[in-house]
C-alpha cells in the first residue's frame, strides 16, 4: 500500500490538480466537449442564486460589520454569479444580523445581468427596501402550520394574506417576487410535511404572482426518495422552469437531493457560499449547502453555471476568514493545502 | 423534536418507492471502517479498542466488516495487530469479515489467524502504483496470482479493489478504458466482486456515470462495487448516480473514519451512517440499524478523541 508521507511528498498538490488538470474544475465547454448534456435528459444551463449574504450569515452567530457584507457581495458579484441574495429588510429586533439592511443595500457594486433580491417579510418592509433601491423582492411562505406559528406567529393562511399585500404591490411597481416555501420535505416541529401540502403553498405563491418558487429542505431531512415525492407533487401545479431547490446539508444528503431535482428537470438551485449558516434546529449541525461542491458537481456533469469556481472559493476563503471559520466545502477544505482557511 | 426520531428508524418510506424509482430493492454496505478508516486516522488504536468496534458494527446488521490488512507493520503500523484482532473477534455467522493480503505471505498468515475471506488491490493508474508499491500495473496482478491460486485451493472468495478510478492524484485524469481493463483483469483472475474506488474523491455523477457505462461492458453490474471517497463532497451524488445504473454493493466507513493522504486536512471514506440515511430514505432496504451504527460511531470517535465526518450523526447530536 506504501507508506503515507512518500505520497505526500510526490504528489501533486490539489492547487497543482486544479490549475494543471483544468477537467476537474473547468465548466463543461472546455472539458467534455462530447459530452451532450441534453442527451443526458439535464438541462444545459442552472442558475445558482447565492443566498450566504442573507440566508448564510444570518444563520452566523458572530455579527458581520457592515463593510465585510459588503465586500462579500461585491466579490460573489464577479464570479459569474446570476443572483446573489443580499439582505432581509425585517424588523432588527428579530435579526440583529440584517439591521443594517439599508446600508448594504445602497453599498453594494450593482454589476449588470446580476439580480440581488431581498427578503421582505411584509408591506412595510417592501416599501423600505424599495426606497433603499431594491429591484426583486423575496416572500417567505412554509409548508408546516407549525412551523409558520413558531417563526412568524400566524398561519399559513394569514402570511398568505401579508404576502398577497408585497406581491400587488411588486405588480404595480413592475418587481419580480421570487417565493420561498420551508419545511418542503420535513419540520422540526411537526416532522413528516405532506407532499400535497407543499404543493399547495406553492401554487398559492405562484398564482399571487411570484415568478420562482424555491422549495426549502429547511433542516435537511429530505433524501432522494423525498425530494422526488415532493416535486412529482409539485409539478403538477407549477411549471419545472419556475421551480427552483434550496438544499440544506445537515444530513449531508444535498447534493444528492439536489441531483435528484435537476434530473426531474429543476434548472434554479440555491446555496450559500462557503456552506455559510448553520442549523438553528441543530446545535453544531451544517446548515446551507457549499456554492462552491455545487459548482464542482455542476462542472462534471457538463451543465453551465457561468460561475468561476476559482472565484467562488476566494470569495469564500474572505468570509471564512472574516468570520474567524473553517470553511463548510468540501472542496475548499481539499484545495487549501493546509486543510484550513485561517 | 419529536418528529425526527421517526425519521431515523430503518426502512422508513415504503420499499414501493425503489422499484418505481430505478433503484436495487436492496444493497449490501460493506463496511470499511476498522481497516480503511482506521489505516488513515494519525493516532495508532489499541487492539481492544479495534476488537470492540469491529464486535460493535457486528451488532448493527452489516453483512461485511472489513476487519485488518495482513501487511507489513514496517509499511502500516496501524494494523501490526492483525492477527490478534482477527483472533479476537466476535464472528457471528452470516457476515462476513474480509481482510486485505498484499501477498502470498499476508495470504497465508490471514488464513492461519482464521480469516475466510480476503480482498487484493489494483489501480487504474500506471503512475499511482509505480509510486504506492513500485512496480507497473501488470507486475502488480502478476504478484497477486499467487494469492488467486492459493485462494482458490482453500476456496476462499477474493475480492478485487481498483484504485484511482475517477482520478489519480500523480497522473490526473484516468481513461474510463483503463478501469475496465484492469477490473477485467482482476474479475477474469477470480475475484467475485471489484470495488471501483474514488481514492481521491475528485469524482462526480458525470464521471461516474462514463466510468460505470463503460467497466460495465466488461464486468457484469452485479459484481461491481463502489467505493467513493468524500474528499470532494460528492460521495453521496456519485452512490446515487451508481445506484441507478444498477451497482447495489456500497463500501463506506463508520463516522466517516480516514482522512485523505494525499490532501492534508481533507476528509476521505464516506459515512457509513450518512449512506445508510440516504438509503433509508430511497426505501432501499439494508438491513442496518441506524442508531446502532451511530452509537458505534459515537464510541470509536471517542476512542480517538475526534468528532465525527458523519453529519447524520453531527445533526442527531443535540450538544
Amino acid at each position: 500500500m506504501g507508506t503515507v508521507p512518500s505520497a505526500l511528498k510526490h504528489c501533486l498538490s490539489y492547487q497543482h490538480l486544479l490549475k494543471e488538470q483544468l477537467w476537474i474544475a473547468e465548466p463543461p465547454a472546455a472539458a467534455h466537449p462530447a459530452q451532450e448534456p441534453q442527451a443526458s435528459g439535464l438541462p444545459e444551463y442552472i442558475k445558482i442564486v447565492e443566498v450566504g449574504p442573507r440566508d448564510g450569515l444570518q444563520n452566523e452567530k458572530v455579527i458581520v460589520p457592515t463593510d465585510i457584507k459588503i465586500e462579500l457581495i461585491n466579490q460573489l458579484s464577479k464570479t459569474g454569479l446570476p443572483a446573489i441574495e443580499v439582505t432581509s429588510f425585517v424588523s432588527s429586533k428579530w435579526v440583529p444580523q440584517m439591521a443594517d439592511h439599508k446600508e448594504v443595500m445602497r453599498g453594494i457594486e450593482r454589476h449588470p445581468g446580476v439580480q440581488y433580491p431581498v427578503l421582505t417579510p411584509n408591506l412595510q418592509g417592501f416599501h423600505s427596501a424599495i426606497a433603499a433601491g431594491a429591484t426583486e423582492v423575496s416572500v417567505f411562505g412554509a409548508a408546516s402550520e407549525s412551523f409558520s406559528k413558531m417563526n412568524i406567529n400566524c398561519s399559513i393562511e394569514e402570511s398568505i394574506e401579508k404576502f398577497e399585500e408585497v406581491t400587488k404591490s411588486a405588480r404595480n411597481m413592475n418587481i419580480p417576487v421570487r417565493g420561498y416555501v420551508s419545511c418542503a420535505l420535513g419540520c422540526p416541529y411537526e416532522g413528516n410535511v405532506v407532499p400535497d401540502k407543499v404543493a399547495e403553498v406553492s401554487k398559492r405563491l405562484y398564482s399571487m404572482g411570484c415568478y420562482e418558487i424555491s422549495l426549502g429542505d429547511t433542516i435537511g431531512v429530505g433524501t432522494p426518495g423525498s425530494m422526488k415525492k415532493m416535486l412529482e407533487a409539485v409539478m403538477k401545479e407549477i411549471p419545472v422552469s419556475a421551480l427552483a431547490v434550496h438544499c440544506h446539508d445537515t444530513y449531508g444528503q444535498a447534493l444528492a437531493n439536489i441531483l435528484t431535482a435537476i434530473q426531474m428537470g429543476v434548472a434554479v438551485v440555491d446555496s450559500s457560499v462557503a456552506g455559510l449558516g448553520g442549523c438553528p434546529y441543530a446545535k453544531g449541525a451544517t446548515g446551507n449547502v457549499a456554492t462552491e461542491d455545487v459548482i464542482y458537481m455542476l462542472n462534471g456533469l457538463g451543465i453551465n453555471t457561468g460561475v468561476n469556481l476559482y472565484a467562488m472559493m476566494e470569495a469564500g476563503n474572505f468570509i471564512c476568514t472574516a468570520l474567524n471559520k473553517k470553511t463548510n466545502s468540501k472542496v475548499a477544505q481539499a484545495s487549501f493545502s493546509t486543510g484550513t482557511i485561517n | 423534536l419529536r418528529g425526527l426520531g421517526s425519521l431515523l428508524s430503518p426502512c422508513q418510506v415504503s420499499s414501493a418507492a425503489a422499484a418505481t424509482g430505478g433503484y436495487p430493492k436492496r444493497v449490501k454496505v460493506v463496511e470499511v471502517g476498522p481497516r480503511d478508516g482506521l489505516q488513515n486516522e494519525k493516532n495508532v488504536v489499541p487492539t481492544p479498542v479495534k476488537i470492540n468496534l469491529i464486535n460493535m458494527l457486528s451488532e448493527t446488521g452489516l453483512q461485511v466488516i472489513e476487519a485488518t490488512s495482513f501487511v507489513s507493520p514496517k509499511w502500516v503500523p496501524q494494523m501490526a495487530d492483525h492477527t490478534e484482532v482477527m483472533q479476537g473477534i466476535n464472528k457471528l455467522p452470516g457476515i462476513s469479515y474480509p481482510v486485505l493480503t498484499p501477498n502470498l505471505k499476508g495470504f497465508q498468515a490471514a488464513v492461519a489467524a482464521g480469516a475466510k475471506e480476503v480482498s487484493i488491490f489494483g489501480a487504474a493508474s500506471e503512475l499511482f502504483t509505480k509510486k504506492n508499491i513500485n512496480c507497473s500495473i501488470e507486475e502488480s496482478l502478476e504478484r497477486f496470482d499467487e494469492v488467486m491460486k492459493a485462494a482458490r485451493e482453500a476456496s476462499i472468495p477474493v475480492r478485487g479493489y481498483v484504485s484511482c478510478v475517477l482520478g489519480c492524484p500523480y497522473e490526473g485524469k484516468i481513461a474510463a478504458a483503463k478501469v475496465a481493463e484492469v477490473s477485467k483483469k482482476m474479475y477474469s483472475m477470480g475475484c467475485y466482486e471489484i470495488s471501483l474506488g474514488d481514492t481521491i474523491g475528485v469524482g462526480t455523477p458525470g464521471s461516474m456515470k462514463e466510468m460505470l457505462s463503460v467497466v460495465m461492458k466488461d464486468v457484469p453490474v452485479g459484481a461491481l462495487a463502489v467505493h467513493c471517497h468524500d474528499t470532494y463532497g460528492q460521495a453521496l451524488a456519485n452512490i446515487l448516480v451508481a445506484l441507478q445504473m444498477g451497482v447495489s454493493v456500497v463500501d463506506a466507513s463508520v463516522a466517516g473514519l480516514g482522512g485523505c493522504p494525499y490532501a492534508q486536512g481533507a476528509s476521505g471514506n464516506v459515512a457509513t451512517e450518512d449512506l445508510v440515511y440516504m438509503l433509508n430514505g430511497l426505501g432501499i432496504h439494508t438491513g442496518v440499524d441506524l442508531q446502532k451504527l451511530m452509537d458505534t460511531g459515537t464510541f470509536i470517535c471517542n476512542a480517538l478523541n475526534r468528532r465525527t465526518n458523519s453529519k447524520v450523526s453531527q445533526a442527531s447530536c443535540r450538544l
